[in-house]
């Protein structure tokens, strides 16, 4: 209908984008879905059959208890998530930008080394509780996280992030003339937080509410580490893989992979539903001055306790990270501390090792991430063509899809040579590693870019070629250098989570190529914090340097994508 | 420099279709405009000629070439934007330098070029400024000096002017006349306003819903409108849907509810092509008058004055005659001093009412 060689460009654009989610992403998936019907040979649902009236009930437990989970996890960080946005961006009082930022700390904390910290910090011979009972002089730890709880905590910590950060946007975003007018109308404070502005911040809620769900079944991290006896479904695939019952563990996939999906499709319904866009002109939300000097200072106060236990973590990390190995054994507490671990670190190649891995198996995923994400981002954003939101649901899939799933597709898909991997088995080779981070973050750097070349107006490509330049020549001079900083930022930000990537590592590593997480769970398993609290840095310090970057240099608020 | 002409253009968006059976000459060198609401279709027909659409039917010719499917790259038009599409990761400089780069123009001609464009527009001193530290009139100049600087054969400007405020628009309009006259470019000017329209044009082209109204020179279109579309939206005027009564010799009898009014039988006061539709009596506000008491003469009736704004250059007075409300302007210095409910008598002249056809129903 609209020009035939925008449409023949369109569609050279269109085919290695498909090629790839169809490669990558599709087919992996159809993969694990087949293995699900093979039993004994034969295509059966009898696996199916199996999950639902095993007489152990194991994995319809696990699933319960994912679901259980996921629903306390929502909950919890709704009660801390939502309370807070309305503080910090609604009052103001001393130290409220600080307190802000801290808010968004556990962000800087990659999984594995936030699950860690939490087992030195309030696990049995946690710092906290031991502490405890020596100041009070108790005989016993007066509490210990482990379980249900040590996963509720740990989730509660990272994931109250995506309730903030969202309400927090949802709140600056209400025009505040709709409250006054309100306010003039008569209704009383109650009335207007319970008509009006409750209403508006609805969709944000919701919104929150099941990225929270969706992260928390996901979840491998925490109840890895945490979970003792208690079963979570991402957990058993990993088990049922490690005991090389693959059709078991594709089944598990499929019925994870399926909740997921419906979660996700729920998700993009909820959110293309006519929602309340809010003329942005006039003043922006004001904050009101907390004036009663006893609330005002009981605010910092609670604050700076707030901003502690945020920290903690990571100091906890540091702290352990300057322990050298050998020196705290029996001791309650650490007495020696230098750097040691960092120098080993440096010095010596083995340790060295995991780190260089990691790094050059993100370069590489992150190298594709760029390339593939500015494409399939403009082909989605600037090009009409049939079938869009197909393409743009296939994008999605892995951010959907749990980790331990995709590590489950690559395994079914790469351990027999196929088209996609050009008659090479992938599974136990080097590639392997970077083809999983690549499809972990595909939607990460399609969105962040999707972001940027949404603000571009259309008449900015016009101009370009009506002056009379060719596309190519238009994509590489006006619209790259324009989306840049936005792309990088959200480039930079997979290749940090690919550098601390856990759940995929920990199915899909070879011995020779070990990265950093599966490093840090090997020094854990030898009772070697120190190093492993010195890898947990790095992670953490890279984190740091790219959010910082990110917002100083490109202007870009990068831990938005995350969410 | 290049004529253009567009012969049985179609275009249509899936079923909706957006510009249908257009034609149109628009002259070598001509300043001509295409007016109309929102969604007329006047911005879908610029970004034909533009390139940015193929029509689904017909054929776009600039001179004798056929232009209808060759790439907006290739047509050697130059785009001034609504929101002027400023690259903004680039300098003043820069942006207009290019279309000139695209064109492989050696380095010094390049320099020459854009000073001297940098200078018409009055911006010499702005060449490295960044695009996003100019005001909004600033930047209209810079798309224009771009579109400009590259010798196109056409100049095209999609409402240009809808984003500035009203002293700086007053200020644009005579800069892009200005140029447009120094250039002797033919130019192609989308806008939805009357009076840009009106006191820019060599000639105007009124749309509506996709179709072409009208072709004319300012004072055509405005004094000899083509139908009740054309008169109601360019200017203000009173429309009185009318049956005739009695066409005989030099004049016709129309009548409107009670009232009956005489109009002149000839071509400009009553086109006879349009005689068995439906027709109303047209007169523009400034061509009633009123008088102080009873004058023998036709079309001359009693009424009440129901209202009274002043405009400053003009009065306008409301008057109700026989249920019939009739705008009346008056200039400022016939100090009538008329007051809401005051009795006058009111005179259409014969020569001024115009019998136009109207458009049925959903067409207008």
């Amino acid at each position: 209908m609209m020009k035939n060689r925008d449409n023949r460009l369109t569609l050279y654009l269109l085919i290695p984008v498909l090629l790839v989610l169809i490669a990558y992403v599709l087919y992996p998936s159809l993969r694990t879905f087949l293995e699900s019907l093979q039993k004994e040979g034969g295509f059966t649902l009898g696996n199916y059959q199996d999950f639902f009236s095993q007489e152990s009930k194991t994995n319809l437990q696990a699933l319960w208890n994912s679901v259980y989970i996921s629903v306390l996890s929502v909950l919890v960080s709704a009660a801390i998530g939502i309370p807070l946005a309305f503080i910090f961006n609604r009052y103001d009082f001393p130290g409220r930008g600080f307190f802000a930022t801290a808010a968004i700390m556990p962000i800087v904390l990659p999984s594995l080394v936030g699950v860690m910290a939490f087992m030195f910090l309030y696990g049995e011979s946690g710092l906290v509780p031991n502490a405890i009972k020596d100041l009070l002089g108790l005989k016993e730890v007066p509490f210990k996280i482990g379980g249900v709880s040590g996963i509720l905590i740990v989730h509660a910590y990272t994931m109250y992030v995506y309730f903030y950060m969202t309400v927090s946007s949802a709140i600056l975003k209400i025009d505040p003339s709709l409250e006054e007018s309100a306010y003039n109308l008569g209704a009383s404070r109650f009335q207007v937080f319970r008509k009006v502005t409750f209403p508006l911040l609805t969709p944000a809620i919701v919104a929150a509410s099941l990225l929270v769900f969706m992260i928390s079944m996901a979840s491998f991290s925490a109840p890895f580490l945490l979970a003792g006896g208690f079963r979570v479904l991402s957990l058993q695939i990993y088990f049922s893989k490690i005991n090389g019952d693959m059709e078991v563990a594709a089944t598990q996939s499929v019925i994870l992979s399926i909740v997921s999906i419906a979660f996700l499709l729920f998700m993009r319904w909820y959110q293309n539903r006519k929602d309340y866009r809010m003329a942005t002109k006039g003043i922006g939300a004001h904050r009101s001055e907390v004036n009663n000097p006893v609330l005002k200072w009981t605010m910092v106060l609670t604050g700076v306790i707030g901003v502690i236990i945020l920290l903690l973590p990571h100091f906890t990390i540091l702290l352990l990270s300057l322990v050298p190995d050998g020196t705290w054994t029996w001791q309650t507490y650490p007495s020696v501390f230098n750097f040691e671990n960092y120098r080993l670190l440096l010095e010596d190649p083995n340790i060295f090792k995991p780190l260089k891995n990691s790094l050059i198996l993100s370069f590489i995923a992150t190298a594709g991430n760029l390339v593939f994400g500015v494409l399939a981002s403009y082909v989605l954003v600037k090009r009409k063509f049939v079938g869009k939101s197909f393409v743009d649901i296939l994008v999605m899939i892995p951010w959907a899809l749990p980790a331990t799933v995709i590590g489950m597709n690559l395994i079914f898909a790469f351990n027999e040579p196929n088209i996609f991997s050009f008659g090479n088995i992938l599974v136990g080779t080097f590639w392997i590693l970077p083809l999983a981070y690549f499809i972990r973050h595909i939607p990460l750097v399609v969105r962040s870019t999707n972001a940027v070349l949404e603000q571009l107006d259309d008449s900015i490509e016009e101009a370009s070629r009506s002056l009379g330049a060719k596309w190519f020549y238009t994509f590489r001079k006006v619209i790259l250098p324009i989306i840049m900083p936005g792309v990088l930022s959200g480039t930079l930000l997979a290749f940090v989570e690919s550098v601390g990537e856990f759940p995929t590592s920990v199915l899909l590593y070879t011995i020779s190529n070990r990265p950093i997480s599966i490093e840090i769970m090997n020094q854990l398993r030898m009772f070697n914090m120190g190093q492993a609290a010195a890898y947990g840095m790095i992670q953490i310090t890279l984190i740091a340097i790219v959010l910082v970057i990110s917002n100083k240099f490109f202007g870009v608020k990068a831990e938005q994508s995350l969410s | 420099m290049a004529s253009i002409k567009i012969e049985n253009v179609q275009k249509a968006f899936g079923k909706v279709v957006a510009v249908d059976h257009l034609n149109l000459e628009i002259k070598d060198g001509e300043f001509f405009t295409f007016l109309g609401p929102s969604g007329c279709g006047k911005t879908t027909t610029l970004r034909m000629i533009a390139g940015f659409y193929y029509p689904t039917k017909g054929v776009v010719r600039f001179g004798d070439k056929d232009m209808t499917r060759v790439p907006p790259e290739k047509r050697n038009t130059g785009m001034v934007f609504q929101n002027y599409a400023l690259f903004p990761h680039m300098t003043v400089f820069e942006n207009i330098a290019f279309g000139l780069k695209v064109r492989k123009i050696a380095s010094n001609e390049l320099k020459a070029r854009v000073q001297e464009v940098l200078r018409k527009v009055r911006l010499e001193k702005y060449a490295d400024r960044q695009v996003s530290q100019l005001s909004g009139g600033q930047q209209q100049r810079v798309a224009l000096a771009r579109a400009l600087v590259i010798e196109p054969e056409i100049l095209l400007l999609d409402e240009p002017l809808s984003n500035l405020d009203a002293k700086l628009r007053d200020e644009m309009r005579s800069e892009i006349l200005r140029l447009q006259k120094e250039y002797k470019i033919t130019t192609i000017y989308v806008t939805h306003d009357q009076a840009e329209a009106l006191s820019m044009s060599d000639r105007i082209a009124v749309f509506n819903f996709g179709v072409c109204h009208q072709v004319g020179t300012p004072s055509e279109i405005y004094n000899e409108p083509a139908n009740d579309f054309v008169a109601s939206f360019i200017g203000e005027i009173n429309l009185l849907p009318v049956i005739v009564d009695q066409v005989e010799g030099n004049r016709v009898t129309v009548s409107a509810g009670e009232n009956q009014y005489v109009v002149h039988n000839n071509p400009f006061n009553f086109n006879r092509e349009h005689q068995d539709g439906e027709l109303a009596l047209s007169i523009r506000p400034e061509s009633i008058r009123i008088l102080a008491e009873k004058a023998d003469r036709p079309n001359v009736f009693q009424g009440k004055v129901e209202d009274v704004q002043f405009f400053g250059t003009i009065i306008l007075v409301r008057v109700r005659v026989n249920g019939l409300l009739l705008d009346v302007n008056l200039l400022n210095h016939v100090s009538a001093n008329l007051k809401p409910g005051a009795d006058v008598w009111v005179e259409l002249p014969e020569d001024q009412i115009r019998l136009i056809p109207v458009l049925s129903g959903d067409a207008s």
